[in-house]
């Protein structure tokens, strides 16, 4: 085990420097992406490869929160990916059942908080390897969403669900650019952009997040002082659980009004991957979550404007993109110092 | 006693992981009794059956040996499911495409060159965790689905096969000189030799990580990198190495499946293998060894499950959840001894041998 050494600001100021650098650098490829298609498509191509890249980025920017709230208490959660798999069938499954799409976000909320709770009692109280524990996690939650729907709907889903409309927000929708973009999108995405601006808040601003901090970064410390590190740590984990359950509910009460086996398709480790690259901080996560956004967008703009590529090759972007930025962030990012580190009162 | 332990929290996992599976078959509507019959059935009821286990735990024999011997190095490889795929598609591209090799040597290079691509896919996480700290388990799912979509692609396209009354997105067949003959004169038992080069294999990962020098080095940088490299191993390129090893195993297996039981390979041939893999590998207590009594375990339940499917029509997926159940109990021996009050001595209780992972996402101590 390395030693702890707290960052000194000087350093921590030029690691800031990089990783804006870096980010200003994407933004740069992006914005000239966006750009030439404008140019060659027209204004209106480059507005819905945005509105899609704001709806894409969703359930991405909800996994990397929920590894914030988890990893900043210094607990790795790498079961995002089974926690998003999870409430998206429970969501489904009680939608079939109530028809009531409320109680569906419910039970996706609290499903997602229940797998979690599981994933904390295994790394916190009984001290698993908590990358084990996290790929528990996802064993169970394939095993369990995949023996439920063929058990429970091997005809298929049934047909009259629907899914969560659109809002337009009153007054901004009707902006020009910024309204279809941004305010014409469906309720859980514009809770994950709200959810964003809410976290950071807390994290940075409150009583909570001071302490949530503190004890990823020096548990002892924060013990010492009165945190009940392990307390604070299960609630954060079950807290990061029902956000990454909303990111869950994307897939089947937001995207599409069906489960598929294994739908999540990875999205709670490019989550995990624009936690990383966004240094454990939400507006850094929520930017390379647009950044993956952007990915999944361009492939599905060129499907909209007729434009024949192999969708197998398109579709590799995100996972191969998502290699290049942990490859290229995880040396300069740091992560908190006791993350995936168990506690153990002296 | 010790050995007692060591035997005995895998076996109460799996029994308490049979029980709660026959639960959840119970409270959503199954016949649970009628399910564990036909598990029981297609596993080793009969001696097809056996051979059936047989020809299941192959994969598993070697996907377990590929996360145990990364395990050894301190890494998780969860990669598994793409290396395989990739072994396959590379085993496959050499049975048909190369032609006028005689028999044995054609086979062996299909296996070589299973063995050379999954040995890549495996080496690429190791070399950039080496270089980059880019953590493992991150890259090495990501290659699943870059391999995964690779393979969509090529075997719906280039390597698709040119008879026009094949819809499938499939390979040709490979050629026979590439084949691996059976194991049994009788063609109703499937098991065919590679369940012989899957035990060599198990024996050859001991001897390599207890009985050589490049094993020592694995261990050490399992165990303590910063010692290792003050001990003058060089971290990284042992890093590099063992999980190159690792998913040539990995890659053999899917090189075994294609000239020993499938002869072609197709889109969404995987079942799981990886996460599977991570399972098996676990419950052999991250021993080369103790991989091969976890591989036949999982390959009984894989070869069971259609049975089970068959009589009593609860879907197969139930496996999944059985294993999960398996591995929560494995990696919580605590578990196991709250609930029936054994006492369980600690020192038998790490999962993974000696071998802690690296905590966190923290870069490499290279």
């Amino acid at each position: 085990m390395s030693v702890a050494v707290p960052a000194i600001p000087i350093t921590a100021a030029r690691n800031n420097m990089r990783l804006w650098l870096q980010i200003g650098f994407w933004v740069v490829i992006a914005t000239i992406l966006l750009v030439l298609t404008g140019v060659q498509f027209g204004p209106a191509a480059t507005i819905s490869i945005l509105a899609i890249t704001i709806t894409k980025a969703t359930p991405i920017t909800l996994g990397a929160l929920a590894g914030i709230c988890s990893e900043r208490t210094g607990v790795v959660n790498i079961g995002i990916e089974g926690l998003m798999l999870t409430s998206a069938f429970m969501g489904f499954m009680v939608g079939v059942y109530t028809h009531n799409l409320a109680i569906a976000l419910v039970a996706a909320l609290f499903s997602g908080a229940l797998l979690a709770l599981l994933h904390a009692v295994l790394s916190i109280t009984f001290r698993v390897d908590q990358i084990i524990s996290g790929t528990v996690v996802n064993i169970l939650a394939v095993g369990l969403t995949g023996y439920l729907n063929r058990q429970l709907f091997a005809t298929g889903a049934p047909p009259g669900l629907s899914v969560l409309p659109r809002i337009e927000v009153p007054g901004l929708a009707n902006l020009p650019w910024v309204g279809p973009i941004l305010f014409q999108q469906k309720p859980i995405a514009l809770t994950a952009i709200v959810l964003v601006i809410v976290v950071h808040f807390c994290l940075f601003r409150t009583r909570w997040g001071l302490r949530t901090r503190a004890v990823g970064e020096h548990p002892l410390a924060a013990d010492t002082v009165g945190v009940n590190v392990n307390k604070l740590r299960y609630m954060n984990v079950v807290l990061g659980g029902v956000i990454a359950g909303l990111g869950g509910a994307y897939f089947t009460l937001e995207s599409v009004p069906h489960f598929e086996p294994l739908m999540t398709n990875g999205r709670g480790f490019i989550a995990l991957a624009a936690m990383i690259f966004g240094k454990w901080t939400p507006f850094g996560a929520w930017g390379a979550a647009l950044l993956f956004g952007v990915a999944e967008a361009i492939p599905t703009a060129m499907q909209l404007q007729g434009i024949n590529v192999p969708f197998q090759i398109v579709g590799l972007l995100p996972y191969v993109l998502t290699i290049v930025v942990v490859a290229g962030a995880v040396g300069r990012a740091t992560p908190p110092a006791a993350d995936g580190i168990p506690y153990v009162r002296a | 006693m010790r050995l007692l332990y060591t035997l005995g929290v895998p076996l109460l996992a799996v029994f308490t992981a049979l029980v709660l599976g026959a639960l959840v078959i119970l409270v959503t509507g199954g016949d649970a009794m009628k399910a564990y019959q036909g598990l029981w059935e297609g596993s080793l009821g009969r001696p097809q059956s056996i051979s059936e286990t047989l020809v299941w735990s192959i994969p598993y024999i070697f996907g377990g040996l590929a996360v145990a011997l990364a395990f050894k190095a301190g890494l998780f490889n969860i990669g598994v499911e793409g290396q395989i795929g990739l072994g396959s598609l590379a085993a496959v591209y050499v049975g048909y495409a190369v032609k006028d090799v005689p028999f044995p040597f054609h086979l062996f290079l299909a296996l070589v060159a299973g063995f050379a691509a999954g040995g890549l896919w495996g080496a690429i996480p190791g070399f950039l965790k080496a270089k980059t700290g880019a953590h493992e388990v991150i890259v090495t799912i990501m290659l699943n689905y870059v391999a995964i979509q690779m393979t969509s692609f090529l075997v719906s396209g280039p390597m698709k096969d040119p008879n026009p009354l094949i819809a499938n997105a499939q390979t040709p067949k490979i050629l026979q000189s590439a084949r691996l003959p059976p194991l049994l004169p009788d063609p109703q038992y499937r098991l065919h030799w590679g369940i012989v080069i899957a035990v060599l294999a198990a024996v050859f990962v001991w001897w390599l990580l207890n009985k050589s020098t490049l094993g020592f080095e694995i261990r050490t940088i399992g165990a303590n990198p910063q010692a290792a490299r003050y001990a003058g191993i060089a971290v990284g390129r042992t890093m590099v190495i063992a999980m190159a090893l690792a998913g040539g195993l990995a890659g053999l297996a899917g090189g075994l499946e294609v000239v020993g039981l499938n002869f072609y390979h197709t889109a969404g041939f995987s079942v799981g293998y990886g996460f599977d893999s991570i399972a098996v590998a676990l419950l052999g207590r991250g021993d080369p060894i103790g991989v091969l009594p976890s591989a036949l375990l999982f390959g009984g339940l894989a070869a069971g499950a259609s049975r089970m499917q068959f009589l009593s029509q609860i879907p197969i997926d139930i496996i999944k959840l059985i294993q999960a159940l398996v591995l929560i109990f494995i990696a919580a021996p605590a578990l196991i001894r709250w609930l029936y009050r054994v006492r369980i001595p600690r020192e038998a209780e790490s999962v993974a041998g000696d071998v802690q992972l690296s905590a966190g996402w923290g870069k490499a101590e290279v």
